[in-house]
């Protein structure tokens, strides 16, 4: 369906990242946002609360971020798009409700702005730390979806994107921002109302009494229902049976678990995402994601510049991690290069795909700056020989 | 004559179009005093006249937090300590719907403290039923921010040395606009107060101090939920309008129940709306009362 | 009811009268609707139901006032009153006889 126009500002604009995800939000069509102040991501609700009022939105400013993620999750049950925003703290806050949205199979989204940790870390000052607490943060075994954009337009660009994707699969998905992105003010093109596509809510044609919450209906996902339809329908994070009932059994657990998984994993060709060049005869590909993909551009080049066959591979969604195509690389070329803001998390994902057949490269870099294009150039370089 | 011989069928149960009955027999404990409650929600609900579609009732974790589960309402079943929170969200996304909170003292003065005060200091149009059993319950009787000084519970082995909170105080002093305690045994007060709550607006808080017999009672050698209820008859004292100061509640010692506090502010939707009314004029398009689902 | 006077309006007003049914077999034993029904109708009885607690029982018959209270008490929603001469406590108490008949027979030809 066609977005609601009142929620895009058509236009060229000169936005910083929080602020083209918030218009990206707002774009997409969610109306109810729940936040906490944390630095850097506070713009982005700061401009939501702004520009909110105007259409029909409702942004609430809680009280800490394990009251905005159980505000959020609430909220989406009444067929409301929801999304919170939040860094490293306070996404360790929103883990548990995190779980709960996973469980109850809560569309939202989740943004984080990562910045320098662990703990309070470097407030001002960029990380790309939590990737892997992204995919594992919450406790118990669950999938969803992760994305990172690189630049201030795709910060709106894949917004959208990830309220879609949330609707498509009913899952919490984290928007995995950097510091740098976020604070980075570029030309952000924002198209007409007409021209964004967003998966709209799903609602379940059945009537109350023969509505179970949790039986597929032919889709991958369950349909849901709003609260006040008349549904009078229960969801729990409690193992549950397709009525929504706890149903702690065994059977109960394999069946509930298992599909909560497989809805991501079996679907996985349609979500993954990423962007490739010149991989084709390359020798070492980098493989690089939000601000760093950027950096990683020059040291490329510097490395070409030496003669050096790399090719690039840049993650878009994040999780459900590329597994397929990293292991057909690591079939073809000597070494992957993985340049990221931390001390080795995806790295550790492209080495296990990549299964001994290439090498796995970290360079490595705690937090609060970018890299020196030179060094992930000389990376390059050594990997190649 | 005994009336054992062929129970009637319980679908005849004036409760029953109340509660799923496909989950009846609930799992609380003989003698505990939740299903009372429970029962008297389902009355005053009835007496009320609400539209019961529009009403979402969220719990937490805990045995009362299994409330939620057996009504036959949009039931949800939260984290512990996010059910203010959770419904909050309900209530703010879709406007029109009544937001009802019911779960006990250990969830929503324990761990959900923080947004307990916060949604009685900004009047969130809720209502919010705390079953106080002085103990966590579900999790095999820890010391609650509730139990009385020298209780014992199974973190308290030797007698409860904290100081607990005096709820109605709290929730008074943060801003509700309808407080009042009852216990268990008031039935026809406490349903009466349930109903007048319900046609109210703004953050409503009813504390019901209900006996726990398998954990709180027996570690205290309080006997069983009778012993309790016969010490509720003896010992509960009616105040009304009280100030919330004066009642606390000692180990085996008097209840002060009552409607304690009856007032009408406007709710943070009220206040939302008229702010933004005055500040944004024309401009404003504020969320519809049925939610901001966005659909053709 | 015993009056220390005869209320002066005593000939307009009917008491109302109800029958309890009792869903044995929801009763965990709390015995609050024996401790407080005002009229003292009900006691624990000797008999088991399914899950092995006692049930209370009406002992004292044409007593019940209808007041709803040991409904709003009971916390496992095993017992409530209807206005007597009510079909389901009709027929609640008719199958109970029906049973009893059939123990009758059944003891009388042992």
């Amino acid at each position: 369906m066609k977005t609601d126009p009142k929620g895009v500002l058509t236009g060229v604009h000169y936005l910083d990242g929080d602020y083209a995800c918030g218009e990206g939000a707002m774009a997409a069509g969610c109306r109810f946002v729940a936040g906490y102040p944390i630095t850097p991501s506070t713009e982005v609700v700061e401009r939501i609360s702004r520009r909110f009022p105007v259409m029909g939105g409702t942004f609430i400013q809680m009280e800490d971020e394990l009251a905005s993620m159980a505000a959020v999750t609430g909220a989406a049950w009444t067929g409301t798009k929801t999304m919170t925003v939040t860094s490293g703290p306070g996404f360790s806050l929103m883990m548990e409700n995190i779980g709960l949205a996973a469980m109850m199979e809560t569309p939202c989204v989740v943004v984080n702005v990562q910045r320098g940790g662990p703990s309070t870390g470097l407030p001002t000052m960029v990380g790309q730390a939590d990737m892997m607490q992204a995919r594992w943060g919450s406790h118990g075994d669950y999938e969803l979806i992760a994305m990172s954009p690189q630049s201030p337009q795709e910060a709106f660009d894949l917004t959208i994107d990830a309220f879609n994707l949330a609707e498509t699969y009913r899952v919490p998905v984290m928007f995995m921002m950097d510091e740098c992105v976020g604070h980075m003010t570029e030309k952000v093109v924002i198209p007409e109302a007409e021209e964004i596509d967003i998966v709209p809510r799903v609602l379940s044609d059945k009537t109350p009494e023969e509505y179970k919450p949790y039986a597929l209906n032919g889709r991958p996902v369950p349909e849901m229902v709003r609260a006040g339809d008349g549904y009078r329908f229960h969801t729990t994070g409690l193992t549950h049976d397709d009525r929504g009932y706890p149903d702690m059994s065994v059977e109960r657990q394999q069946i509930n678990v298992q599909r909560i998984m497989d809805k991501i994993l079996l679907n996985v060709d349609d979500i993954v995402r990423f962007e490739e060049e010149e991989t084709e005869g390359a020798d070492v590909v980098v493989v690089a994601y939000g601000i760093t993909a950027r950096v990683a551009r020059m040291g490329i080049d510097l490395a070409r510049e030496q003669g050096v066959k790399v090719g690039f591979l840049r993650l878009v969604v994040v999780w459900p991690f590329p597994e397929k195509r990293i292991r057909e690389l690591a079939g073809s070329i000597k070494s992957f290069v993985v340049p990221e803001i931390n001390l080795g998390q995806m790295v550790l994902e492209v080495e296990r795909c990549a299964g001994g057949k290439a090498q796995a490269v970290h360079v490595p870099h705690a937090g609060g700056g970018v890299h020196d294009p030179e060094k992930i150039c000389k990376a390059i370089v050594e990997a190649a020989r | 004559m005994s009336a054992t011989a062929h129970p009637p069928n319980p679908n005849d149960h004036p409760i029953a179009p109340y509660l799923r009955m496909d989950r009846m027999p609930h799992i609380w404990c003989p003698t505990c005093g939740i299903g009372t409650v429970v029962k008297c929600f389902a009355s005053a609900l009835e007496e009320a006249d609400i539209d019961l579609d529009k009403v979402a009732i969220t719990s937490g974790i805990g045995c009362t937090g299994r409330v939620a589960g057996y009504m036959n309402l949009d039931a949800f079943h939260a984290t512990h300590g996010r059910a203010i929170p959770f419904a909050t969200g309900l209530k703010l996304a879709r406007p029109e719907l009544e937001a009802v909170v019911f779960s006990g003292d250990g969830d929503l003065s324990g761990i959900g403290g923080n947004h307990f005060i916060h949604a009685a200091r900004r009047n969130m149009d809720m209502l919010v039923i705390l079953v106080n059993n002085f103990i966590y319950g579900m999790t095999g009787g820890q010391n609650a921010p509730t139990t009385p000084i020298s209780a014992k519970s199974s973190t308290m082995p030797f007698g409860n040395f904290e100081r607990p909170f005096n709820l109605p105080h709290l929730a008074a002093s943060c801003g509700a606009t309808f407080v009042s305690r009852w216990t268990c045994l008031h039935i026809r007060r406490l349903t009466k107060c349930m109903r007048m709550a319900m046609r109210r607006k703004g953050f409503r808080f009813i504390e019901v101090i209900a006996p726990c017999s398998t954990l709180y009672s027996r570690l205290n050698r309080l006997g069983g939920g009778l012993e309790l209820m016969r010490f509720y008859h003896d010992n509960a004292k009616i105040q009304h309008g009280i100030d919330t100061r004066e009642v606390d509640i000692g180990f085996q010692d008097t209840i002060v129940c009552g409607n304690f506090v009856d007032e009408e502010k406007p709710t943070f939707l009220d206040m939302m709306n008229t702010h933004y009314e005055e500040v944004l004029g024309e401009e404003y398009v504020p969320m519809a009362p049925d939610g901001g689902w966005l659909h053709d | 009811m015993r009056y220390w006077r005869k209320p002066l309006d005593f000939d307009q007003v009917t008491v109302p009268r109800g029958e309890v049914v009792i869903i044995a077999d929801r009763c965990k034993g709390c015995a609050f609707c024996v401790e407080y029904c005002p009229k003292d109708v009900l006691v624990m009885s000797e008999d088991f139901n399914v899950k092995g607690y006692h049930p209370p029982e009406v002992v004292v018959e044409g007593e019940c006032v209808n007041c709803n209270l040991c409904e709003m008490i009971c916390p496992d929603f095993a017992i409530f009153c209807v206005p007597a001469g009510d079909p389901v406590a009709v027929e609640a108490v008719l199958s109970i006889s029906a049973e009893e008949d059939k123990f009758a027979e059944e003891e009388a030809l042992n």
